[in-house]
């Protein structure tokens, strides 16, 4: 075989170990589990092969599921929100500190990225207990005089979800900050534009795709959150996750749980997809 | 550039509290002398630390932890290094598609990967297996590492490694000898990379974890379900003070910003 | 023998013919340039000669020898890249030895070898240097000791002196002739810059759009251009329309200039402009721009054929102003037949 017909071949011997493994090791499962969600089951019976959409009609009907999957986005939608609310202006920040200052900073945005998710989540639980330290310095400040309920509610949740991932946005954000001319803003201020109007005019609309592309991550990872949701939000707030989970490791209704999980890939792969369209679409003269 | 204002830094300081703030305080429970939940106002005590040894299941699941790390990292590394070289080099039918499947443990909910691997795991016999949590780690820590190996090898000249078959090497001796050292430092940080995502991972493990393999943050998981005490801040602080070990380690290595933002100067 | 021959080379991606028909004879020790524009299949050629193209049709033969079969590794050729390619993880002699260390030649004979490839290109004392801290002139050496050291059969060199700087560039193409002609190595160069092709080359083979347009010594090409296009790459020329009678002489302005093989009806000549005099007898321009370039002087005129360019040597005489009426004249050696396409 001559040197150029092996080159034509080599990327296919070069990625087929991984290609195979990626086909058996996610596609066929993921196959398994959508078939799973048109399964029977029963108390007694156990799984039962037969095709069936009883799931998807409990699912369409029963109001509670979609309770739900409506606490999810509400929670996805809030937490995304904070994480551009905070993000963007801390991202801004990082870029302007001196490269010394900055690589500290980045440890302390990037470090708890790589702690593990439970070791965060079991700090929140911590400081928004009712005896934890938040109340406890709002009690001494004076702000309220009975605890708020963090422990077990939607708030709570999001201000966990937040601070886990919030590094993602500000990364995102950052990347795009990098790629700013920082003379641009001289320009525009030597044209006698205020910090304000520099900000909306001129370095907003460069940033905005990397806002929307963290914006897109975060809203993905928080709809398909687990382990916060379910050490702060109890056994009690479901999102999808933790409601999937509960179907197949309690009450071992597999099918019903995969269709759940089935219901939550395919809303947010439609949600990322069309999002990313119009990002593209919106911003290719920007990203170009 | 201009400096940052005050409000700027007043504003940088609150956000760096939020950050470190619950962290810090799983630290500093940790250190209570009581048996309930406090702050140590008694002064710091190792005793929920020694308590760590009377429960080995946690010893165990950290020894779990660290091989299911090791092994699924090296495993990733090794298909991603040959993948990446393809992505990175040549332009074929199917490449897109090929990337978009490779990266897709990062968009696919881990919920439902767990799910999946369960059924699959549960129809070929490897339900609760080491095995089965070798494999699955692999799926979802693989895009870590292709994604630096990736952008080492794009950054290499295609004529260094033509130099070398012109010089006489074949494919293999001019990999080894030539491409493999220059991509050597998005390897090492890609298989790094790899076995901190596989340690931490918790969601889809906790689907296909059994009571004999158990990986330590789901061990931490189900303990915090049935009871938030000081040991588990103990076992906590331990795994927080090694990942900054770790992420020290990572950032003399190849450079924080260059790993996380990918174009970053440097 | 031809120690290489090029028969009837062919090469397309796709639809894009990169190179058409090539026929080339290279003797052995000889320097030959493939010059032309960018995308003119150069690059292409060396490629298929170094075995990292595919070859679509003709043969390869090296020393009588097919190169089809041969892989790149074992063709044992040395190459010397635009970007230099060296290893930037191995010191220089780590680079110049790697192919030594290929062939599995001995370490005393290796260090050798590598310390005799560093004296040849003016490297002593650099062996443990890394090639990131050496300046583009040094790497450019190390490039070409890391090639000729596995006493190659051919060298081939693509483009290696565009990234250097103009001052450097004319230093380094003395010194790769000096050491192309002491070692004696027969030599590809490709490259798109006309001034190294006739500074280094024994021959060039002149390319269009994956064609050969003419094949020649330098100052051949340069003097007798075989197509408007090689008249026009190569330096700056006038084109004249001219009339040919078919008995050998065509008439330009009423004059009557004999030119072999110059076919009956209109046909074009070329002439270049410091072959063009100001004497009487010639036939009437006026001059329309004077432009003072140090050593001459560069005229632009107006004429019935067009407008001429002229070179005046800055010798002292008088040079024609703007706007004055001159007349214009050439030997007939100096007339260079024009064809269309390619050279026969």
């Amino acid at each position: 075989m001559s040197f150029a017909a092996s080159e034509r071949s080599a990327p296919y011997w070069l990625a087929g170990p991984a290609l195979l493994v990626f086909l058996g090791l996610v596609i066929i499962p993921l196959g398994m589990t959508v078939l799973l969600s048109f399964y029977d089951w029963g108390q007694y019976k156990g799984i039962v092969p037969e095709f069936t959409l009883k799931n998807w009609i409990e699912i369409a009907t029963d109001s509670y599921f979609f309770e739900v999957f409506l606490r999810t986005f509400r929670i996805s939608i809030l937490v995304t929100l904070a994480c551009v609310l905070i993000g963007v202006p801390e991202a801004y920040i990082l870029n302007r500190m001196s490269p010394g200052w900055r690589s500290v900073c980045l440890l302390v945005v990037i470090g708890p990225l790589l702690v593990s998710v439970v070791a965060r989540t079991l700090g929140w639980a911590l400081l928004l207990g009712s005896n934890g330290l938040v109340n406890q310095g709002l009690m001494a400040l004076g702000l309220i005089t009975t605890p708020l309920e963090f422990m077990f509610t939607e708030t709570g949740v999001v201000i966990a979800l937040t601070h886990v991932l919030i590094p993602f946005m500000i990364l995102s954000v950052w990347a795009s900050l990098q790629r700013l001319d920082p003379q641009v803003e001289n320009a525009a201020a030597s044209l006698g534009a205020g910090f304000f109007t520099i900000w909306r005019r001129v370095i907003l609309p460069q940033v905005v795709p990397g806002i929307l592309s963290g914006a897109i991550i975060v809203f993905a990872l928080a709809a398909s959150a687990f382990a916060s949701p379910a050490i702060i939000g109890g056994r009690r707030l479901k999102v999808a996750a933790t409601l999937a989970y509960d179907e197949f490791l309690n009450t071992l209704n597999w099918p019903l749980g995969a269709a759940v999980a089935v219901l939550l890939l395919v809303a947010l792969v439609l949600i990322i997809v069309g999002s990313n369209r119009l990002v593209e679409r919106r911003y290719a003269q920007v990203f170009e | 550039m201009k400096r940052n204002g005050a409000l700027a830094l007043v504003f940088h300081l609150a956000f760096v509290v939020f950050m470190l703030a619950p962290l810090a305080i799983v630290c500093i429970v940790a250190f209570t002398p009581e048996g309930y939940l406090s702050l140590p106002t008694r002064g710091p005590s190792l005793r929920w630390f020694k308590a760590i040894f009377g429960y080995p299941e946690f010893l165990r699941a950290f020894y779990d932890s660290l091989w299911l790390a090791a092994l699924s990292s090296t495993i990733a590394i090794g298909l991603a290094v040959p993948a990446a070289l393809a992505i990175a080099r040549y332009r074929f039918p199917g490449r897109e598609a090929m990337t978009a499947l490779f990266m897709s443990p990062l968009m696919v909910p881990h919920v439902v990967l767990g799910i999946a691997f369960l059924r699959f795991f549960t129809q070929i016999g490897l339900s609760g297996t080491f095995t089965g949590l070798v494999l699955s780690h692999v799926i979802v820590i693989l895009p870590f590492a292709l994604r630096l190996v990736l952008a080492a090898s794009y950054g290499i000249d295609r004529r260094i490694e033509h130099a070398a078959i012109s010089l006489g090497a074949d494919t293999m001796t001019a990999f080894r000898r030539v491409t493999l050292p220059l991509i050597l430092p998005g390897v090492v940080s890609g298989w790094l990379l790899a076995a901190i995502n596989s340690f931490d991972e918790v969601t889809m493990t906790v689907f296909i974890a059994s009571p004999a393999t158990v990986t330590l943050p789901v061990r931490m998981f189900l303990y915090i379900q049935d009871n938030i005490d000081p040991l588990i801040a103990a076992v906590s602080a331990c795994l927080i003070a090694l990942t900054a070990g770790l992420l020290l380690a990572l950032d003399r290595l190849y450079g924080l910003d260059r790993l996380f933002v990918g174009s970053g100067k440097g | 023998m031809s120690h290489l021959v090029l028969e009837g080379l062919c090469k397309s991606y796709g639809a894009a013919v990169a190179v058409e028909a090539l026929d080339l004879k290279v003797e052995r020790g000889e320097f030959v340039s493939l010059l032309g524009p960018s995308g003119c299949g150069k690059t292409t050629t060396l490629q298929m000669i170094a075995g990292f193209v595919g070859v679509d049709r003709g043969r390869i033969l090296l020393d009588g020898g097919d190169l089809a079969s041969v892989p790149p590794a074992k063709r044992g050729l040395g190459i010397v890249f635009q970007s230099y390619a060296l290893f930037p993880h191995m010191t220089v002699a780590e680079n110049i030895a790697f192919g030594l260390e290929m062939r599995g030649i001995g370490k005393a004979e290796r260090e050798q070898r590598t310390l005799d490839a560093m004296a040849l290109v003016g490297l002593k004392g650099f062996a443990e240097r890394y090639p990131r801290r050496m300046s583009g002139g040094q790497q450019q050496r190390v490039a070409l000791a890391r090639a000729l050291v596995i006493k190659p059969a051919l060298l081939l060199l693509d483009e290696p002196l565009s990234n250097l700087d103009a001052k450097l560039r004319e230093e380094m193409q003395g010194e790769l002739r000096q050491i192309q002609r002491s070692v004696g190595t027969t030599t590809i160069l490709v490259t798109h810059d006309q001034h190294e092709a006739m500074a280094l080359s024994d021959r060039i083979v002149v390319m269009n759009h994956g064609r050969v347009e003419q094949i020649g010594a330098p100052d051949t090409v340069y003097g007798q251009p075989a197509t408007a296009f090689v008249a026009n790459f190569l330096g700056k020329t006038n084109t004249l329309a001219a009339m040919g009678d078919g008995a050998g002489q065509v008439d330009v302005l009423g004059f009557r200039v004999p030119l072999a093989g110059a076919p009956a009806g209109p046909v074009s000549i070329a002439v270049r402009p410091e072959r063009l005099t100001l004497a009487e007898g010639g036939f009437p321009a006026r001059i329309k721009s004077r432009v003072f370039q140090g050593s001459h002087w560069l005229l632009g005129a107006e004429s019935e054929a067009g407008t001429l360019l002229l070179m005046r040597p800055n010798d002292g005489m008088p040079v024609p102003a703007e706007g004055e009426a001159v007349k214009i004249a050439f030997a007939p050696a100096d007339a260079a037949l024009l064809t269309e396409g390619k050279a026969p």
